[in-house]
């Protein structure tokens, strides 16, 4: 039953007794010499160990099987569930578009004529999650390099529960927080700053009255996925071995090029992963940016403008989804953010594992 | 000789510059922290008074009223959701942690349970929705509308990959002297297990328990289209049921001062639970967590 050779030794801490190890049987004296234990006399009495072995081997296996159940069991159904919009749409639900009967314009989503086509808001995805990244990936790093090469050690372990913090805020919150106060911010000091000096290259376009859109949306997320990339950096940073800091420090490196040469160039590609797992967050994060990014199902270059996301087209619609065809449509776009997160976090998972496999984990 | 001075002076200037920018950075990550708790803790704090706790909601415009429904249904729906996701983590990370340490079979399951981990929190809901809310002619009796039931399901699997996780990270700091201590005295397996290993490392899963908890106490997204909400008291598992997160999404988007005022008091009230459980969490591990044995 014992997998690994046992450690030896010779002053074992005592374990605390166990009491529900049935005491009374384990304290009955022998009653003679020729007595067997009480510990055996106690199997016994409860019949064929081995098979309550056995039982229980296979009940902790079916918990652990359930993690795949689980995951087979949200791919069947939402395939099952999205039938009927594959077969109306087929794969050009995904790049096709199409002209308003009434108005003749180019049109994405439309619930009363019963056409629909998820373009918008895979571009809403990208653009907030895209945008959420720019801002994000230099603040996490620069975090997680301050934390493990710079930092005074007193202050590390509180900056490190302040941030474990931010990632334990539920997102309904930040969405809150966002509406209340970062949209007025946004509106009042950001926004209008940003189209006078950048409003020349077409992305910020002062035609948003309300503060909402894609770059509001952007923001928020950039907020929330900061805790994944800074931790998991941190965590590659500190998987990277002491010896390849002293060696480039003993060719006379200062701080920075020990961090550059020593340190991020061997925890690179745990640092792609620690990315790649934000980008898996912020894509499929739903209530904050379906608070914020205005919900319309249109494409605009500026990022000011408003616009909606596959997450937040499913929160928002799905309760009042007018027919069949639109609430099959919602969960094809479920379906597929599905694969998506599947993909993004596994490839991730596998890079972050790539550096700290081995390495024990301290940034816990 | 001159430009080797203005190199080395180049490379210490880069040096302070990353160091200014890491600590620059550092300040912009901690601002909205700080900036969110702020508002949370002085808008919620004057808004909280004893009937927050006591009412439910008044109509639309009139002031006053509070979340007593939401709260009685966040508690019924972790209840349910504990029930589904606390021995299924354990077991699973039962198996991880002493029958498949090393195997490939662990390993997968391992990698499918982060995995899991990060798969969208909405996309948990359409597939409780697809299971339970839509199909008419229902199995059990909870089945085909809109359900408390149904809530705690989505909920309850959201848990399961990171109690499962936590689990196993907590048996395998229990010594091997321990495991082979038990069956040293002739003990079955299955009962070294229960009662020494997972006892052994109890608290530390008891808190990850609390973590998987407190993770799924805030999210709104799985539970808009099952457990719906509901303006009133309901305790019942095959009704429409409240929770706090909706209720919180629902008043900040809607154009009333007077829930505005509650939506936030009811953050601040989510909030505290977090980071009372955030905060447990990390003094237990920090301190150790198996006391008696290691």
């Amino acid at each position: 039953m014992i997998d690994t050779v046992p450690e030896i030794r010779i002053s074992q801490p005592p374990i605390q007794r166990e009491p529900s190890l049935d005491e009374n049987q384990l304290a009955a004296k022998p009653t003679g010499a020729e007595s067997i234990s009480p510990i055996r006399q106690y199997l016994l009495s409860r019949g064929n160990s081995a098979m309550a072995d056995r039982f229980f081997h296979v009940l902790m296996v079916l918990c652990a099987l359930s993690i795949f159940g689980i995951v087979a069991f949200i791919a069947t159904e939402l395939v099952t569930s999205s039938q009927l919009t594959w077969h109306k749409f087929g794969f050009g639900f995904f790049y096709k578009t199409f002209v308003s009967p009434v108005t003749g314009d180019k049109m994405y989503w439309d619930p009363v004529n019963e056409q629909f086509s998820a373009v918008p808001f895979v571009y809403g995805t990208l653009v907030s999650s895209f945008l959420s990244l720019l801002i994000a990936v230099p603040l996490g790093v620069g975090l997680a390099i301050f934390l493990t090469e710079m930092s005074p050690r007193a202050l590390r372990a509180p900056l490190a529960f302040l941030t474990e913090l931010l990632a334990a805020i539920p997102s309904v919150i930040y969405g809150l927080w966002a509406v209340f106060v970062l949209v007025p911010l946004l509106r009042e000091y950001v926004n209008p700053v940003l189209v006078r000096t950048l409003g020349w290259t077409g992305f910020f376009a002062d035609d948003n009255p309300t503060g909402l859109g894609f770059f509001a949306g952007g923001v928020i997320l950039s907020i929330m996925i900061l805790p994944i990339i800074s931790s998991l950096t941190r965590e590659v940073m500190t998987a990277v071995p002491h010896s390849q800091r002293e060696a480039v420090l003993a060719l006379g490196a200062t701080r920075w090029e020990m961090i550059r040469m020593g340190v991020l160039r061997n925890a690179r590609i745990g640092i792609v992963g620690a990315i790649i797992l934000g980008l898996g967050r912020a894509l499929g994060e739903t209530m904050a940016v379906t608070m914020v990014i205005g919900n319309t199902p249109e494409i605009h270059k500026s990022i000011l403008a408003n616009g909606s996301s596959m997450a937040a087209v499913i929160a928002n619609e799905f309760t009042e989804a007018v027919s069949d065809v639109h609430r099959t449509a919602l969960i094809e776009i479920g379906l597929a953010l599905f694969i998506v997160t599947i993909i993004v976090n596994a490839l991730a998972q596998l890079l972050v594992w790539a550096v700290t496999r081995g390495a024990p984990s301290q940034a816990h | 000789m001159k430009e080797e001075g203005l190199r080395s002076q180049l490379r210490t200037v880069t040096d302070h510059a990353v160091t200014g920018l890491a600590v620059l950075a550092t300040i912009l990550v901690v601002t909205p922290l700080v900036v969110i708790f702020a508002y949370l803790v002085i808008k919620g704090a004057s808004s909280l008074n004893l009937e927050f706790f006591t009412q439910i909601p008044k109509p639309e415009g009139e002031t006053g009223g509070g979340m007593a429904n939401a709260i009685v249904g966040s508690g019924v729906l972790l209840g349910l959701a504990s029930l589904i996701g606390v021995p299924i983590g354990i077991g699973g990370g039962i198996f991880l942690a002493e029958f498949g340490r090393g195997t490939g079979l662990a390993n997968a399951i391992r990698f499918t349970a982060d995995v899991l981990n990060g798969v969208p929190s909405i996309v948990m809901g359409l597939a409780a929705y697809a299971l339970i809310v839509s199909p008419h002619i229902g199995i059990l009796p909870f089945m085909g509308h809109f359900s408390a039931f149904s809530g705690g399901v989505a909920l309850g699997i959201m848990m399961i990959p990171t109690v499962c996780r936590t689990t196993e990270e907590m048996l395998l700091m229990v010594p091997h002297a321990v495991r082979e201590a038990a069956l040293g005295l002739g003990v079955p397996n299955w009962r070294s297990v229960l009662s020494i290993t997972v006892r052994t490392a109890s608290p530390g899963i008891i808190t990850g328990c609390m973590l998987a908890f407190a993770r799924v106490a805030g999210e709104t997204a799985p539970l808009l289209f099952t457990a719906l909400g509901n303006m009133f008291m309901s305790t019942s598992l095959n009704q429409p049921i409240e929770a706090l997160p909706l209720q919180i999404y629902v008043y900040a988007l809607s154009p009333y001062d007077d829930q505005h005022r509650l939506a936030w008091a009811g953050a601040l009230v989510l909030i505290l639970l977090i980071v009372v459980a955030v905060s447990l969490v990390r003094y237990v591990t920090s301190r150790g967590v198996l006391k008696g044995a290691s």
